[in-house]
């Protein structure tokens, strides 16, 4: 798609034959509006095993002769033997001097701490290999976790080792020793205390942490003159005015979804990448499972203007703009008896909020609306409105004290710090973790400000686009190097204790805090450890301090509930009726991006290289508009559209995304930065450079003009592509109830006797998985968790879009029904551990092989990447290390490394090993002690991290286990099945819960 | 007609046969280095930074393996001792002895002893110690009898077909779980009927599978 001649072909879809295509297609399942449209580009795809990957050699050249073939082939052959004739290099072993107690070479530790984001920590246990941590899981005992993480978590791990971290202590450039800094900031303190800290600035993030929360109203105290600012650009101001709005007092709610059946989501995408939501997928999928002996399961509705996995795993799902979202919320109030306008503009979607009413109605006490963060604070008031009157209050949402130390309205807190800035009644300002000289909204101009402040000092991880242009820059050490506290969603407290020192000498923000205090440099333990004493004062100290650190959370320190009461009945009265503007002009959405948030995670390339849960765009950000925006428009994929917003502008490709409401596009935050580091810089486009402080959320009134340019991204939704086979099956739970075997009759599984091969006898273990798709959400932790496992290296942008990945999972996105309101669906893709496997019989060099437990092995040393076994792969599912793609230079990012995996070179090829490293770890313990192997002792990474529990994994030969149990569920079925291929991993076939009042659920 | 000269014949014979010979001897010659100990470093001694003698130790001592070697039972590694193994010891006899000097400098620096590895498996080789100990497989079946080694030298050749050997046919090469550790320990003359016994007793199910070892 390099040359100029096929872009032509590439520009806008030609939708109304696509439309005409899909009107009563029914259940016809697609990928992508390439493949819909049959377009020249993805039939080239299509057609070639591995689009353009032959070409690697011969980059920029149109064939190869005969005579530079067989030179290449001579040499190749010459360059092997020679290759071979190496000797091992002598290796040494370097044992300790003095052992420490419990570290043994080989024999992995685990310890808990918590990962801070956005104010609120998920709970981890953190695997360390002699004093290197490695990888992390969840910590089954923290509320936020249960054993499960999101992808941000699974991600950190990198940016622990990225190369790029602030490394040294700054001033103007010029590198200092830390305790010049001490003393520099000892001077800076004395002078603020002669004040009474007149002058003083600090902005950070939500502060939660206990030990910080003590030591900012203890600055408050001691130097009242002084202002600590927070600020985050994933703001929960709204949600914060809304329960102003409606209970006169700020509230943080915890919904328990595992209660609700009937479940409502007004934009609010809890089941990926927000506050709580690995504990809200858990607690959602666990009443996602039917059977035929309960063929029960919740009703989720959502209404959101940007598609979301939430909103992928909807069984009602509405599509609107931001302005008709909260007419809708006023018309259901209406209908609920909360308020009294009925909100005339949802004409068109009456049948639809009275069945979303009826239903909530009809489920007293056991339905929850939930509204997402970036909803202004009058559709908040109404939810809580709502829930109160439903009953739901209490129960299925539970008011708790807020979690954060001192909830405040933080765009408005940033202005005033920005206004007195501007005022020049900042002397000195201390910048802790924040960078708004890149994130703060457009308006406000920081930098401007910035520049105005005599003494700027900031903390960070990075020497970011703010620390650049400060007169200090202290490194900050990485939550996995620091002592500290955080509260989880629900507010239990996890003390953070280090994994490892500090690697570039890192501080953490209560030390630095301390010194403002005018006391004497201490380490970031003891003040944590101070400030446990003084909450815990008793001669058992030691013991609770123990069992916090080894336990991970703080016993009963979960935030209390409070009795909240609905203040008044006029909520929502004052909204103003949605203005109508210019048909040129859109509504335009701000949203934390599913890979880099705010953009804090823009330098860390497996979140880069992650593929968008729906758009399936990587190392890019995209305006997401509606395909009949696009339409209209005239806009293919790709197009670069000049953006105007209010006078400012920025330039950037749009992306048709099947289901995103017409009438207003999305822009994804966190990219285009410019100081991110080596990975991040200059990635995507920036959408703060649009965003204003009085509309941080959703705007209207935003221009867009072709420019007539194109930017190819890198999308991974057409690789690997499966046809038009019955690979995602799913059916109602009213056809479930009549059919509980429905899958049996779209997919035929050949009888096991059907094979020319003896079948293997496969005594002992047989290792299965079984992945239920009703479960999965879509969150592509399972992704990130097997590249932290397995050693995957990242290939880059260039490589993606040239289709040589090298996940081991992906994560296919399908849709299905119309092009404007279709349903999606999510399916985890990795080796099918064939039993039967098409790619070894084909394997001239026996490097792919089958064992005796049904595992379908790589040898890599023996592998000479003819790539045979994956042109004969029907899933398409075995990645080949096209370069050297794995970094075997940079020596931060070896200590990542899993020792228990080998690391692979060049011309290997690779795949899911269904964690062999830890079937081999379990079974040797199990037959070492003498005893059978515990069934779930043996876990995948997938398996593990997967906050919705879709994976289940282990021995299909004991018909106790949790995963025969779940092959016996009649859902089961085989992908391909009609090949014989027997896979191992297994899919259990999705079940919608429709609302039969409404004609058209998911199909 | 006649192209070619009769002697042709017997030019291209040799040249068929003596090709054929060739690559064959070829073939041979490449094995025969390939399993020799310049590739394999089978049965050459290590010079090691301390001459550490296990003849000695181990030997004339009667030091048990699990003294230095302490995680062998339990773990993949089968541990490497500290300085301060070395020290327990050598803080009270030999103390200015000039071969322990390195050792005692590591003690006073707190820099460790580099010592070269003798048995060095390749790095996509997974090996595991504990369950070999668990299931009867003496550390002389492997390390041979290091009692009489004043210097380590590698006694097999860790080749996969060497391991092979062993996992296809245990029954030739376990021993009852208590002389594991015993150096002098030598097969009965009924070894085979001892073998097969201790296969069913202790459960000994060696994997041929590329995945135990690979991964």
């Amino acid at each position: 798609m390099k040359d100029e001649g096929t872009k032509e072909s590439m520009a806008a879809h030609d939708f109304a034959s696509l439309r005409e295509r899909l009107t009563g297609s029914g259940r016809e399942y697609w990928r992508s509006l390439e493949e819909l449209a049959g377009s020249p580009e993805f039939e080239e795809l299509l057609h070639r095993e591995f689009p353009r990957q032959a070409e690697a050699m011969f980059e920029g050249r149109a064939t190869v002769d005969r005579r530079d073939f067989l030179r290449l082939m001579g040499a190749s052959l010459a360059l092997a033997g020679l290759g071979a004739c190496t000797r091992q290099p002598a290796e040494k072993v370097v044992p300790y001097v003095k052992a420490p107690e419990d570290i043994v070479p080989g024999e992995p530790l685990f310890f808990a701490t918590a990962m801070p984001l956005g104010g609120a920590a998920t709970g981890l246990l953190v695997e360390s290999h002699t004093g290197r941590p490695t990888k992390i899981e969840g910590n089954p005992s923290h509320p936020a976790s249960f054993g499960a993480t999101d992808a941000f978590a699974q991600a950190s791990i990198l940016t622990l080792y990225d190369p790029d971290r602030a490394q040294v202590v700054r001033r103007v450039g010029e590198i200092l020793p830390w305790p010049a800094f001490v003393q520099a900031f000892t001077t800076i303190a004395e002078a603020a205390r002669a004040s009474q800290g007149a002058g003083l600035r600090i902005l950070s993030g939500t502060v939660a942490s206990p030990t910080l929360a003590a030591q900012m109203r203890e600055l408050e105290t001691a130097l009242p003159q002084a202002r600590w600012h927070q600020y985050e650009p994933i703001s929960r101001d709204a949600a914060r005015a809304g329960a102003q709005l409606a209970f006169g007092r700020p509230v943080d709610l915890v919904h328990r979804l595992d209660h609700a059946d009937v479940i409502l989501s007004l934009d609010a995408d809890f089941l990926v990448g927000g506050r709580g939501a690995v504990r809200q997928a858990r607690d959602f999928a666990s009443r996602r499972r039917p059977t035929p002996d309960a063929p029960e399961m919740s009703r989720l509705w959502v209404v959101e203007s940007s598609p979301s996995p939430t909103g992928a795993r909807a069984d009602q799902r509405l599509a609107l703009p931001p302005s008709q979202i909260i007419q809708l919320t006023r018309a259901l109030a209406a209908r609920l008896g909360v308020g009294t306008e009925a909100g005339a503009a949802m004409a068109p979607h009456r049948a639809w909020v009275d069945a979303l009413a009826a239903d909530l109605r009809s489920h007293p006490k056991r339905g929850a609306v939930l509204v997402g963060d970036q909803q202004p604070a009058a559709v908040h008031a109404l939810a809580h409105a709502i829930n109160q009157r439903l009953g739901n209050l209490g129960e299925t949402v539970v008011a708790i004290e807020p979690i954060e130390a001192k909830p405040v309205d933080q765009t408005k807190d940033l202005r005033e710090l920005v206004d007195a800035m501007r005022a020049g009644e900042v002397e000195t300002l201390v910048l802790i973790d924040s960078n708004p000289v890149y994130d703060a909204p457009a308006d406000l101009d920081f930098a401007g400000a910035l520049s105005r402040v005599k003494r700027t000092i900031a903390l960070g991880l990075y020497t970011d686009e703010t620390a650049i242009r400060c007169h200090w820059h202290l490194p900050m050490a990485h939550y996995l190097e620091s002592w500290g506290d955080a509260r989880a969603f629900d507010g239990t407290v996890t003390i953070l204790q280090p994994l490892i020192e500090p690697l570039y000498g890192g501080k953490t923000p209560s030390e630095i805090v301390e010194i403002l205090l005018g006391r004497p440099p201490r380490s970031a333990h003891d003040l944590v450890r101070d400030h446990w004493q003084k909450e815990r004062p008793g001669a058992d100290f030691d013991r609770f301090w123990e069992r916090a650190l080894n336990d991970g959370v703080v016993a009963g320190t979960a935030s209390p509930a409070v009795r909240v009461a609905l203040q008044g009945s006029g909520i929502g009265a004052d909204v103003a009726p949605a203005a109508v503007g210019d048909p040129e002009q859109v509504e335009v959405l701000f949203r934390p991006d599913r890979k880099v948030y705010d953009g804090r995670f823009a330098n860390n390339a497996w979140l880069q290289e992650l593929p968008d849960a729906l758009t399936k765009v990587t190392w890019d950000n995209a305006v997401l508009i509606a395909p009949a925006l696009a339409e209209r428009r005239g806009l293919g994929n790709g197009d670069v559209v000049e953006l105007e917003l209010g006078g400012r502008k920025v330039a950037a490709p749009v992306w048709s995304t099947p289901g995103h409401a017409d009438g207003c596009v999305t822009l994804p935050l966190g990219y285009g930065r410019s100081r991110a580091g080596r990975v991040g810089n200059g990635v995507g486009f920036d959408a703060y450079v649009l965003r204003v402080s009085t509309a941080p959320d959703s705007a209207p009134g935003l221009s867009m003009r072709p420019t007539g340019e194109r930017r190819e991204l890198a999308c991974t939704q057409t690789h690997h592509s499966l046809e038009g086979r019955p690979i995602v099956l799913g059916a109602s739970l009213d056809e479930f109830r009549g059919h509980p075997d429905f899958v049996h009759e779209l997919v035929h599984h050949p009888d096991k006797e059907e094979t020319l091969l003896p079948n293997w006898p496969y005594e002992g273990h047989a290792w299965a998985m079984a992945i239920d798709l009703n479960a999965c959400v879509g969150c592509n932790a399972c992704i990130v968790a097997c590249q932290s496992e397995n050693n995957i290296p990242v290939v880059g942008r260039e490589q993606v879009a040239n289709g040589r990945e090298m996940q081991w999972i992906r994560l296919d996105r399908y849709y299905s029904g119309e092009l404007d309101a279709p349903d999606t669906h999510f399916q985890p893709m990795l080796c099918q551990h064939c039993e039967r496997a098409p790619c070894e019989v084909v394997c001239p060099v026996n490097a792919t092989v089958h064992d005796g437990e049904g595992l379908n092995v790589m040898v890599y040393n023996r592998c000479v990447g003819t790539r045979y076994c994956s042109n004969n792969c029907p899933y398409k599912v075995r990645r080949f290390n096209f370069f050297f793609f794995s970094d075997w230079t940079t020596e931060s990012l070896k200590l990542q490394r899993n020792p228990n995996v080998t690391v692979r070179s060049r011309g290997v090829m690779e795949k899911c090993t269904y964690c062999v490293q830890r079937i081999n770890r379990g079974r040797i313990d199990a037959r070492r002690e003498g005893r059978p192997l515990r069934d779930g002792e043996v876990r995948t990474a997938c398996q593990q991290v997967c906050p919705a529990e879709a994976i289940t994994f282990g021995d299909m030969n004991d018909p106790e286990s949790r995963v025969a149990r779940a092959k016996a569920n009649p859902r089961n079925y085989s992908v391909l099945a009609d090949l014989n291929t027997r896979p191992r991993t297994t899919y259990l076939a999705e079940v919608h819960n429709p609302d039969p009042k409404l004609a058209k659920g998911k199909t | 007609m006649q192209v070619f000269h009769r002697s042709t014949n017997v030019i291209s014979r040799f040249t068929i046969f003596g090709g054929l010979f060739l690559l064959g001897a070829l073939t041979f010659g490449l094995a025969t280095v390939n399993r020799s100990s310049w590739v394999t470093r089978q049965g050459i001694a290590r010079e090691q930074p301390v001459q550490f003698s296990h003849m000695h130790h181990a030997g004339e001592l009667g030091i048990d393996c699990r003294y230095c070697h302490t995680t062998v039972e339990r773990l993949a590694y089968a541990g490497m001792p500290p300085t301060q193994t070395c020290m327990n010891c050598h803080s009270q006899i030999w103390r200015d002895s000039p071969v322990l000097e390195p050792v005692r400098s590591s003690w006073r620096t707190g820099e460790s002893l580099q010592w070269i590895k003798v048995y060095d498996l390749p790095g996509y080789v997974y090996f595991n110690h504990s369950i070999h100990v668990a299931k009867g497989v003496g550390c002389a079946t492997c390390h041979g009898d290091v009692t009489k080694m004043n210097v380590l030298w590698q006694a097999p050749s860790l080749q996969m077909e060497w391991c092979l050997d062993c996992h296809r046919h245990p029954a030739r090469y376990v021993r009852p779980r208590e002389h594991v550790f015993d150096m002098k320990w030598q097969p009965p003359a009924e070894q085979l009927a001892l073998g097969l016994q201790l296969i069913a007793d202790y459960d000994i199910r060696p994997r041929t599978d590329c995945s135990a070892c690979h991964r």
